[in-house]
Formats: structure tokens, C-alpha cells, sequence
């Protein structure tokens, strides 16, 4: 998943799951060579795979991991992108990957941001250090001419001994000399000291860029060649570092000084008088279109017209003309549940266009700077449910679909502010498909001041349950460290690609659950055991909830889609507060099935089956509390 | 009770954290106690030694640092455990010695 790229994490812990995977490289055919992209985040490495290798591109999880890794074919050789890493080790889940995938590589093309060199030559040496043959492409050049910086790129490629290209990716220039230059791609000049010192240890480890990770103390890598790691990290990248530095005073000149409009305006969006306003006209902008556009007017017509309207009636014929239109088996294929209708109407009537709506937004957000900025603004909040500023990512997200944030969660430190992150969500935020029928809801009810009362109630228990979870769930939440990117305005092609890349892992990892959601459900329901359910709660909803007997099926069919257990509340005619309790109630109630499966899949099946009990408790409880305290005030 | 005669006497270098840094100071960073996180600003330009241009502790928020035109967020908690002291700002007298392309 790189939903994103530019607010990597930085976090001081790593979960050690996602990294205890062993030695696999990505296939390439016989012959080829394996030119690997590399480069920080948000430097356009996207841009460069885009332009050389067409739109063949195939997009898959490194084995063994989460993270999604392009490659397609260039001309004879393969071209591999990696996630964009500030250095090669097994800080998180994206180094890991893209230190494998360095590994095996036969030319490093390594993109690096000309605005800032003293943080992205840190990996270019790093390369070098590692003995990898490397093509530079000095990437914004353009932008840094702006900002009154000229780079000596022939004086880089001398201090460097490898070939550089100046090159404007957003602009398509310098793309043909870089593809030239990856014949002419050199091992560059390292430290002599530095490479005495992994010479001396090619003898245990296979190469040397594997013998420097060892001497970085990669405990992975120590461990794939059964030696203990060695301690020296500090001292080699101090080290790095003065010789980044040195570098960077020879081929920078810099004129002018002084922080510029576009700083400026970046450090506006970070600071709380300013930043929150600019955020809360975001968040609105962003609920116009998910929230308006997509959710209502496409979805209206994806959903109602084309599933609904010609594509379930065409199954169902289907169905019925080979199994018969009674019976079990049609009941689970085209039923109200069934497998072909449901989960078909489901995925590509009313996911499909709010996935792509949300990842639209997210790479706007993600190429512009902003989320970033988003993440700093929030930290302090998020620091309070112990979290940190990056899980504000998820969190948006969860509004779209509570199975995609949870995918996304994998952004976030350590276990533990995973299982934070997740919990949080499947209990308080209510997905798109929810919210749409909560606030048709609201407005028919009460109008404003109920939609307030709901949403402070909301945030009360969202706090309330962070606050009790930051307090018992076990582990240390990480300290927030990203990068600010430059506030960007987007490349249109750049969004596009990544948003279709992104929807296309989601169906691809998501889809089955969401399959495997309505057989379950149809199984429930040819067996009765749904009916059976609704009236094992109706006395609760009766006299706990103070609600009519039959709010009970709208419960029972949240565990279907959350959606259609609010939706079941239309047709009771509820009035004021038991619109409030009802949906509050609702709110909390178990998360849809897809979204259980993959909280198994993600978090275990404990932390599953907790969500998903906590989650009955909590919504009987905090409904039943409001219900009564609203009847005491009445 | 600490009243203000306490302050460290004048001359000394008065050591902080960067939480404390005052909004648009210059400040060199002394000591990162964190492994990972001396790592991974190392990576972005900013070690122990370095002097920053720009330090920002925003209100209700990280901290924010600028060095060169690196820009990093660091959350509070991470802040309050790094050391820092008080560089002279440009233009000034201050001996700059491990300043940016030292």
C-alpha cells in the first residue's frame, strides 16, 4: 500500500512481523537486466517508471509483505520501481522491501530531488557504499533554478563517479539521456576506509551491499547470513553524512536567503490559527465530492441503474435458468444475499466509485504536500488516543470504507497504534455507505442541531475510547518524524496513475472478503439463524434502548453492511431522540463483515473477535446510557 | 521555587530541548537519545552538531525544523529528549563551525 509516500514512516520501532520474512527477489527473465528505481519519497521516481515502461505494468505485494511493488518491461531489461525510502535498511516495511529488491539489482536509476540534495544524496553514497552500478537523474532542476539554487551536475558526477542527468520528470526532459545513461552506469566512489572494512567480510556475506548493512547493524540481514550485525551505524552514517556535506558545498550555490512565499505558506498550514481553517475548507471541499458526488450522484447510478437495474435482474436469469428460482442454492448465488448479486452490486456498484473517489483525493493530497502537513497538525490529538499525527491517514480514509483504512493502518509505527487505529475505527467512524443514510437520516429527524448532537456524541466517545485504549493496550506509541515535502501543485497524469494502481490493490486484496462476506451472510439466512438473531435482541432494543421492537432487524443487518442497518431505520418513523440513540447505537455496532475479515486477516483473529464483541457491548452500552439519560431530561 | 535570579549564569551556553527553542531560533542539536530517530535525522540532513536554521515548536503541535531547505515535524515527546543550545544567528559573531557544508 503507498497511500503514503511522502509522510513515510519514520517511526522509532518497526513491527517486527512485517520484517522477519526471508531472502525472495521479484523474478526477472533470463537475459534481462534489473534496473531498479530508487530514490526518496516524492521525487518523482513514479514519473521516471511511468515514461519507461508504458502502460504494461504489472502491480503486486512484494511476497511476504504488504507493500505494492510495480514493474514492467523496458525494451530487454525490467524495470522495478521501490517505495521511495530515505536510506536502505529495515526501518519499516517499505525499506525492507526496497533494500531486497537494491539487493538483486543490476543498475540502480536513483532519482534525486536537486531542491534536496543534502537529504537524498544520504542514499544516492549509501548506493555507492553498497557497490551497486547507479545512474543519477538530478531531478527539479528546473524548481531549483526557481528557488535561486544552481547545481554543477558535472562536478556531482565527478565527486560522485557516476553518470548524472539532469532531468524535469514532470516535463518528460532529460528522460531519454537518463535511459542512455543506464549503459554507461557505474560503481561509484566510496570511502576507501569503509570499504577495506567490507571487503574483509565479503568472505562471510555474498555482496558487498550486503556486507554494509551487516556493518549498519541490519539484524535481518546479519541474521539471512547467520552473524551477528555489528554496531557501526552511527559512525558510518556520521560519517555519510560529512561526506554528503562536503559534496553538497561543491555543487550547490545558493543565492538569496530567507524563507520564500511557498515556505511560508507551508509553515501557515502548520500552525493552528491558520492551518485549522485551511483543513476544515479541505475536509469540506472533500466531503462535496465523496460525500456528495461520489456517494449520492455516481453511486446512485452505478448502484441503482446499472447493478441494481440491468446487472443483478441478468444474473439472477442466469441462476435461475441453471439451478431453478427456488431453493437454497439460488437463495445463496442470487438471493438477497447471494454471492453473484450481493457482493457484485456491493464491490463494483458501491465500492468501486468510493474507493477511487478516496484515492483520488488521497493522491491530490499526497503529490501536493499537504497530508504531510495534515498529519503535523493533528499529532498533538492524535498523541492523546496514542497515536501519532500519521494515523490521521487511516482515519480519513475509514469515512470512505473501514476495509481500506484498515489496510492503510499498516502506515502506522508498531503494533500496537495498529491496533489502536483499527479499534478505533470499526467502533466510531461510520463509513461512506453509513454515513450516507445517517445523514439522510439526521436532516429528516432534526435537522441541524441533531447532526451536531450526533457528531459531539461521536467525538466524545472516539476520545473516550483512544483515551481508555492508549491507556491499556500494551507497548509505546512512536514519536512522530516525517518530512515536509514542498508544497507541489500535483502532475494530473501522476494522480491518475497512482489512484487506479491503488484501486486496483484494493479490489485485488479486498474483493474476496467481500465475497466470502455474503456467502456467510447467505448462509445465515437460509438457516434462520438471522431471523433467530433479531429476535434474540429485540427485549434489549425494547427496554434498554427504549426503541420499537423492530430497530432489532436494522441491527441485525448492519452485520450485513452497515449501511443497510441504518437504512432499516427509515421505514420505522423514528422520532427526535430515538433517531439519536438508534444511530449513535448503530454507529458503534459491528463493523460490516468484509471489514471483519480483513481486521482478522490484519490484526489476528483475538483482536478481531475483540473488535467485534467490544463492539456490540459498546453500542448497547453507550445506546442505553443516551437513551436514558435523554429520558430523564425530557 | 525557581525565580528568574536562577537562570544560568551569563557566558555559559544554556542547554535546552527543542521543545523549548524559541519560535525561528537557530539552534545546534547536541544529543539525539533515540537510536532510530538519531538514524533517520541523520538521513535527512540534521545530526548531532548540526545547527538548524529554523526551529519552530507549534503551538498545540509538533515541533517544526528547517535546515537548509529540509523541512522535518518532530512530535513533542521526541522534541522534549533532544538537546539543544542556542546558536548565534546569522550574520552574528558566533563561531559556525559545523553549520551547513561544514
Amino acid at each position: 500500500m503507498r497511500a503514503t509516500d511522502h509522510a513515510r514512516p519514520v517511526s522509532p520501532a518497526v513491527s517486527a512481523s512485517a520484517a522477519c520474512h526471508g531472502h525472495i527477489s521479484v523474478q526477472a527473465p533470463d537475459g534481462a537486466r534489473r534496473v531498479v528505481l530508487v530514490g526518496n519519497p516524492n521525487v518523482g521516481k513514479s514519473l521516471f517508471f511511468n515514461a519507461f515502461t508504458g502502460l504494461y505494468v504489472d502491480v503486486s505485494n512484494f511476497p511476504g509483505t504488504t507493500v505494492a511493488i510495480s514493474s514492467g518491461r523496458m525494451g530487454d531489461d525490467v524495470m522495478l520501481d521501490t517505495p521511495g525510502i530515505y536510506g536502505v535498511s529495515s526501518f519499516n516495511d517499505e525499506e525492507i522491501v526496497a533494500r531486497d529488491i537494491v539487493i538483486d539489482a543490476d543498475v540502480v536509476l536513483n532519482v534525486v530531488d536537486a531542491v534536496h540534495l543534502e537529504r537524498d544524496l544520504f542514499l544516492t553514497l549509501q548506493l555507492i557504499d553498497m557497490g551497486l552500478p547507479l545512474v543519477v537523474a538530478l531531478n527539479m532542476v528546473d524548481e531549483a533554478e526557481t528557488r535561486g539554487m544552481r547545481v554543477d551536475a558535472a562536478e556531482l558526477a565527478r565527486l560522485l563517479g557516476v553518470p548524472v542527468v539532469p532531468t524535469v520528470a514532470t516535463r518528460r526532459r532529460g528522460f531519454t539521456e537518463a535511459q542512455a545513461a543506464l549503459a554507461e552506469a557505474r560503481v561509484g566512489l566510496s570511502d576507501p576506509v569503509l570499504q577495506d572494512r567490507l571487503v574483509s567480510l565479503l568472505d562471510r556475506v555474498g555482496t558487498r551491499g550486503e556486507a554494509l548493512l551487516v556493518l549498519e547493524g541490519d539484524p535481518f540481514i546479519a541474521e539471512r547470513h547467520g552473524i551477528e550485525p555489528f554496531g557501526l551505524r552511527d559512525e558510518i552514517y556520521l560519517d555519510r553524512r560529512q561526506r554528503v556535506n562536503a559534496v553538497v558545498s561543491r555543487v550547490v550555490e545558493r543565492s538569496g536567503g530567507g524563507l520564500d512565499l511557498r515556505t511560508r505558506l507551508g509553515h501557515a498550514l502548520l500552525r493552528p490559527l491558520t492551518g485549522i481553517p485551511v483543513l476544515a475548507a479541505v475536509l469540506f471541499i472533500m466531503y462535496e465530492f465523496i460525500g456528495v458526488f461520489v456517494a449520492q450522484t455516481v453511486v446512485g447510478f452505478t448502484e441503482g441503474t446499472i447493478m441494481q437495474g440491468y446487472v443483478e435482474p441478468l444474473i439472477r436469469q442466469a441462476v435461475s435458468a441453471v439451478v431453478g428460482s427456488t431453493g437454497v442454492l439460488y437463495q445463496l448465488l442470487a438471493g438477497d444475499f447471494g454471492v453473484l448479486t450481493l457482493s457484485t452490486t456491493y464491490i463494483f456498484g458501491l465500492l468501486l466509485p468510493l474507493v477511487i473517489g478516496f484515492y483520488l483525493m488521497m493522491s491530490l493530497l499526497e503529490d501536493s504536500g499537504y497530508l504531510p502537513r495534515i498529519a503535523a497538525l493533528t499529532d498533538r490529538m492524535m498523541t492523546a488516543v496514542g497515536l501519532n499525527g500519521r494515523a490521521i491517514i487511516p482515519m480519513i480514509l475509514g469515512f470512505g470504507c473501514i476495509t481500506m483504512a484498515t489496510i492503510t493502518t499498516r502506515i502506522l509505527g508498531n503494533e500496537r497504534e495498529r491496533k489502536i487505529a483499527t479499534a478505533l475505527m470499526a467502533f466510531t467512524i461510520p463509513c461512506s455507505a453509513q454515513l450516507g443514510v445517517i445523514t439522510g437520516l439526521l436532516a429528516g429527524a432534526g435537522g441541524f442541531s441533531l447532526t451536531v448532537a450526533y457528531g459531539a456524541i461521536m467525538v466524545v466517545i472516539f476520545g473516550l475510547l483512544g483515551v481508555l485504549m492508549a491507556r491499556f493496550v500494551p507497548g509505546e506509541s512512536t514519536d512522530l518524524l516525517i518530512d515536509l515535502p514542498p508544497l507541489r501543485v500535483p502532475h494530473p497524469m501522476n494522480v491518475l496513475t497512482k489512484t487506479y494502481r491503488k484501486t486496483i490493490m484494493f479490489l485485488r486484496e479486498v474483493g474476496l472478503y467481500f465475497v466470502v462476506g455474503s456467502l456467510l451472510l447467505g448462509v445465515l439466512q437460509v438457516t434462520g439463524a438471522l431471523v433467530a438473531a433479531q429476535t434474540w435482541l429485540a427485549p434489549l432494543t425494547e427496554k434498554w434502548l427504549l426503541l420499537p421492537r423492530q430497530t432489532s432487524t436494522a441491527f441485525i443487518m448492519g452485520f450485513v453492511r452497515r449501511d443497510f442497518g441504518a437504512a432499516g431505520l427509515y421505514s420505522l418513523g423514528l422520532s427526535g431522540t430515538d433517531v439519536l440513540v438508534a444511530l449513535v447505537t448503530i454507529t458503534l455496532f459491528v463493523p460490516c463483515i468484509a471489514s471483519v475479515l480483513v481486521i482478522t486477516k490484519e490484526r489476528g483473529k483475538s483482536f478481531a473477535a475483540f473488535v467485534w464483541v467490544g463492539s456490540v457491548v459498546l453500542a448497547f452500552l453507550f445506546g442505553g446510557i443516551l437513551a436514558h439519560v435523554a429520558g430523564w431530561l425530557a | 521555587m525557581r525565580g528568574a535570579d536562577d537562570a544560568a549564569p551569563v557566558g555559559e551556553e544554556e542547554q535546552m530541548t527543542l521543545l523549548e527553542a524559541r519560535k525561528g531560533s537557530r539552534v545546534r542539536i547536541l544529543e539525539i537519545p533515540d537510536d532510530r530517530a538519531r538514524a533517520q535525522c541523520i538521513r535527512f540532513g540534521i545530526g548531532e552538531g548540526t545547527v538548524v536554521d529554523w526551529a519552530e515548536p507549534l503551538r498545540v503541535g509538533p515541533v517544526l525544523v528547517r535546515q537548509a531547505n529540509q523541512e522535518i515535524c518532530l512530535g513533542r515527546n521526541l522534541a522534549a529528549r533532544i538537546l539543544v543550545e542556542e546558536a548565534a544567528p546569522y550574520g552574528g559573531c558566533g563561531l559556525d563551525v559545523r553549520g551547513r557544508g561544514a
